[in-house]
């Protein structure tokens, strides 16, 4: 169905993906949207490859993206981000995580990874914003609120303001007190400043 | 895992399909739920061991759960298991005279086939269980489906003395969306009643049974013919009509909104009557099912034209980027895909990133020393340490079913021919996947006087499903206290002698080097049995971090070798030897803030270039890490 949202979170086993989608998810139904999320990830434990496809609307059918239809791709690493790209519909858009995490089959020698996967995705024509939320989430004092970057990051990029999905993240924290509830509200707001800025720098 | 308060009811949650499916078990009533851990049947088990009221096992294995259920249902109670779809080759014994028996109390038993192969071996369609068995077969389609669909099974199983069989897929098992939850109904057991010409199948018992097996069979014909599971949607564009099931429905509905649909949800028996009622509706009739041709071939038996897998795979997923072009081309329109996208579809070439062992798992060690010993033919078995047939170690030869590691090995032993006479036979299993049906073959080398090494692979958990407990870790389900094996005992029972079993910690790789290569000389059977916990579980406790120190690297690659993703290369160089060789050299670095301090890379550094990171600011380390 045509009016569907469909959004591709992609990265690897371990960096969250599932769970940044699965909150995607629960702000669309904040929003009294329809919604279904999918994944295959049964190794993805292993360090391997996760993509995890969330649709939302009036009714939602197939849970899975078809290739190029996907609104937005939200990458967690760079190399998967460039894995994913023929997912998006050509007017869509990829907010691009710069890490890069190499896999052993690389270190071994046995493959390359990509010198420039932000500037494969460029010149293939779509549109892609690039920011560092590793570096973002450090500077805040903590790697583990990179999640709360990345949802940051696409918090203006959804049909419903970015405070719903605020509130998705910070709920997730209430328990855990105000103190780390503060922090994840910071990290939010500065994927949403990071990626402000590197569209403004584009536009 | 703790029980904790159940959701209460009229709440409409996201819920994958097996939380959807836990959730009807306990609302349903269930006093008895079993299941041996497979993805992606997992969460099922382990969701319903949080809701209260009701008794929830891991078993030893997947016979061992359905026999469980069963006789819970003798006893009039309700009850229920689950297991991935090769579960069932190993349970099947039970269920083909469960059928004969039928039940008192309902059973329900949910198979979750891997359409797609996520995580496992093959890819089997687990309906032909329902028409092996002559038992009912229901397919969800999505998790409000699943839900709603056990509820009703359990209601049917009762109302024909019937196990039935949910059947779901990954796209069902894993996908989550919104399910409008109900209250829990009490449910008294019958008890169990003396009917030993019911439940003492002997032959001439049997014999008795198998006309009323039929008989049920054409009793639930008609039922599903009735059944508001299926149901036709008539739809408008009548050039081509589907019948399709599971999440293969989805896929229809989201590619031809428009076109008139059969349904099937209670899809064997097969309702003939249903079937024709669509295909006079339309021009031509495409059967959409996951993954075998079974109602398709059933239909053409009866005389209907209906197209199937003459159009559509045999393996894996029919999504939509898979029907809609199939369809087209059947219409002879053209392909929809051409028309909508101005960019490439074509995806752009990346490099593969398969799963690997994780950061300081006990298994590297293993690994890495298997790849550095020569002449060895080794058995696998399923688990994370399958995982050892990739790079670097290209250490696992062979591995097909649970706990086949030991027959195979054996087989290879007693059948090798003058190429393999010098070979050494090892067989790799983990602890979960012994006790599950490896144990049985271990028996079987011992009693036949085999020549093979077995190694044990003790890390306490079902690694590969997420941990889970099992008799080899000394807790249950509930995470309560409950009786460890004692593996070396347990080999000893079945003969092996105590001289040739070593119980060895796979982070010494000087000690488990040595073990491993006085054993496979050993020409008869040895267990050598590895004890550290998986990294991913409770019982593992970090240790301080490594670093390279860059200076003292000489780029030998030594490290690499283990295979622990920790370890990366910072630059690439070139040597030439004395003797004229040239050599590739990869320097690296430990990534400390993933490092647990196992040590396995300290030990083949050549130049002892790796040391205990000396943090700039003091770091927190978990507690009990024991430094």
């Amino acid at each position: 169905m045509s009016e569907n949202t469909n959004i591709l979170v992609v990265g690897i086993g371990g960096q969250g993906v599932m769970t940044a989608t699965e909150i995607l998810a629960e702000a669309a139904i904040a929003m009294g949207h329809d919604a279904k999320k999918t994944e295959v990830a049964g190794m993805a434990q292993r360090g391997g490859v996760v993509s995890s496809h969330l649709r939302f609307g009036e009714r939602v059918l197939s849970p899975q993206i078809t290739p190029g239809t996907a609104d937005v791709l939200l990458g967690f690493e760079s190399a998967e981000t460039m894995r994913w790209q023929h997912m998006l519909r050509p007017d869509g858009i990829t907010l691009m995580n710069t890490a890069r995490l190499v896999p052993p089959v690389v270190e071994l020698g046995l493959f390359d990874y990509p010198d420039d996967p932000l500037a494969e995705i460029k010149k293939s024509g779509r549109k892609v914003v690039a920011f560092d939320a590793t570096s973002i989430a450090q500077e805040l004092g903590d790697i583990r609120l990179g999640n709360t970057v990345m949802l940051g990051a696409i918090a203006d990029h959804l049909p419903f303001p970015a405070e719903t999905l605020l509130d998705c993240v910070l709920r997730r924290f209430q328990r855990k007190g105000e103190k780390l509830v503060e922090l994840n509200r910071k990290a939010f707001e500065a994927g949403r400043a990071a990626v402000g800025a590197a569209e403004a720098a584009l536009a | 895992m703790a029980a904790v308060m159940p959701i209460p009811a009229a709440s409409r949650v996201l819920m994958s399909g097996n939380e959807a499916v836990a959730r009807a078990v306990w609302e349903a009533g269930v006093k008895v739920a079993a299941a041996y851990p497979g993805t992606p049947s997992t969460e099922m088990l382990e969701v319903i061991s949080t809701y209260p009221d009701l008794y929830a096992e891991w078993s030893v294995n997947e016979k061992v759960s359905l026999e469980v259920a069963i006789g819970a249902a003798y006893a009039g109670s309700r009850s229920f298991c689950c297991m991935k779809h090769v579960g069932m080759n190993v349970a099947s014994d039970a269920l083909m005279t469960l059928t004969l028996t039928g039940v008192i109390g309902g059973l329900v038993i949910a198979i979750a086939d891997d359409v797609g192969l996520s995580s496992s071996q093959n890819e089997q369609d687990s309906r032909y269980w329902g028409r092996f068995a002559h038992v009912p077969v229901f397919e969800p389609a999505d998790s409000q489906e699943a839900y709603a669909m056990t509820l009703d099974a359990f209601e049917l199983s009762e109302r024909f003395q019937v196990p039935v069989i949910l059947r779901m897929t990954t796209r069902i098992n894993h996908v989550k969306s919104l399910v409008t939850v109900g209250e829990r109904g009490e449910r008294a057991s019958a008890g169990f009643k003396k009917d030993p010409a019911r439940w003492v199948m002997t032959p001439s018992g049997a014999g008795k049974r198998i006309p009323l097996m039929f008989a049920r069979a054409g009793e639930l014909r008609k039922e599903a013919e009735a059944s508001p599971l299926n149901f036709i949607e008539p739809g408008s564009d009548r050039r081509v009509g589907f019948i399709a099931s599971g999440p293969a429905y989805m896929h229809v509905k989201e590619c031809f909104p428009n076109a008139p649909v059969l349904k099937l949800g209670f899809s064997c028996p097969l309702p003939f009557e249903k079937c024709r009622e669509l295909a006079a509706l339309v021009d031509q009739v495409v059967v959409v099912e996951e993954v075998e041709p079974l109602i398709e071939t059933e239909l053409k038996a009866q005389g209907l034209n209906v197209i199937g897998k003459e159009i559509l795979p045999l393996q894996g997923e029919l999504a939509p980027n898979v029907l809609r072009p199939a369809i087209a081309r059947l219409l002879g329109e053209e392909m929809p895909e051409k028309r909508q996208f101005g960019l490439s579809t074509a995806p752009m070439q990346v490099f593969p990133r398969p799963p690997t062992m994780c950061v300081a798992c006990p298994h590297l060690g293993v690994y890495y020393t298997l790849s550095q010993v020569r002449n060895l033919t080794i058995s696998g078995d399923i688990g994370c340490y399958t995982l050892g047939a990739g790079h670097p170690w290209n250490a696992l030869d062979t591995c097909i079913s649970m706990g086949a590691s030991m027959g195979i090995a054996l087989g290879l032993d007693k059948g090798r021919g003058e190429a393999d006479k010098d070979k050494r036979i090892l067989a790799v299993i983990g602890d979960s996947t012994f006790l599950h049906m490896g144990m049985q073959g271990l028996l079987d080398i011992v009693y036949n006087k085999g020549n093979v090494t077995v190694l044990l692979l003790d890390n306490r958990a079902v690694g590969m499903t997420g941990g889970q407990d099992n008799p080899g870790n000394g807790r249950d389900i509930y995470g309560d206290e409950a009786p460890r094996v004692d593996f070396a005992k347990l080999v000893a029972a079945l003969g092996v002698k105590e001289e040739r079993i070593h119980t060895v910690n796979p982070y010494e790789l000087p000690v488990l080097f040595k073990t491993i290569r006085d054993e496979v000389k050993v020409p008869e059977v040895s267990v050598i049995i590895t004890d550290q916990p998986c990294v991913l579980i409770k019982d593992y406790h970090k240790l301080k971090p490594f670093e390279v120190i860059d200076d003292k690297c000489t780029g030998c690659g030594n490290c690499i070798d283990v295979g622990c993703p920790a370890i990366h290369v910072t630059r690439r160089g070139k040597e030439i030897k004395p003797n004229g060789r040239e050599v590739d050299l990869a320097f690296v670095r430990i990534e400390t803030s993933v490092c647990t301090g196992c040590g396995l890379c300290v030990q083949p550094c050549a130049p002892d270039a790796i040391v205990h990171h000396v943090p700039v600011s003091p770091i927190t380390l978990v507690k009990g890490c024991g430094v």
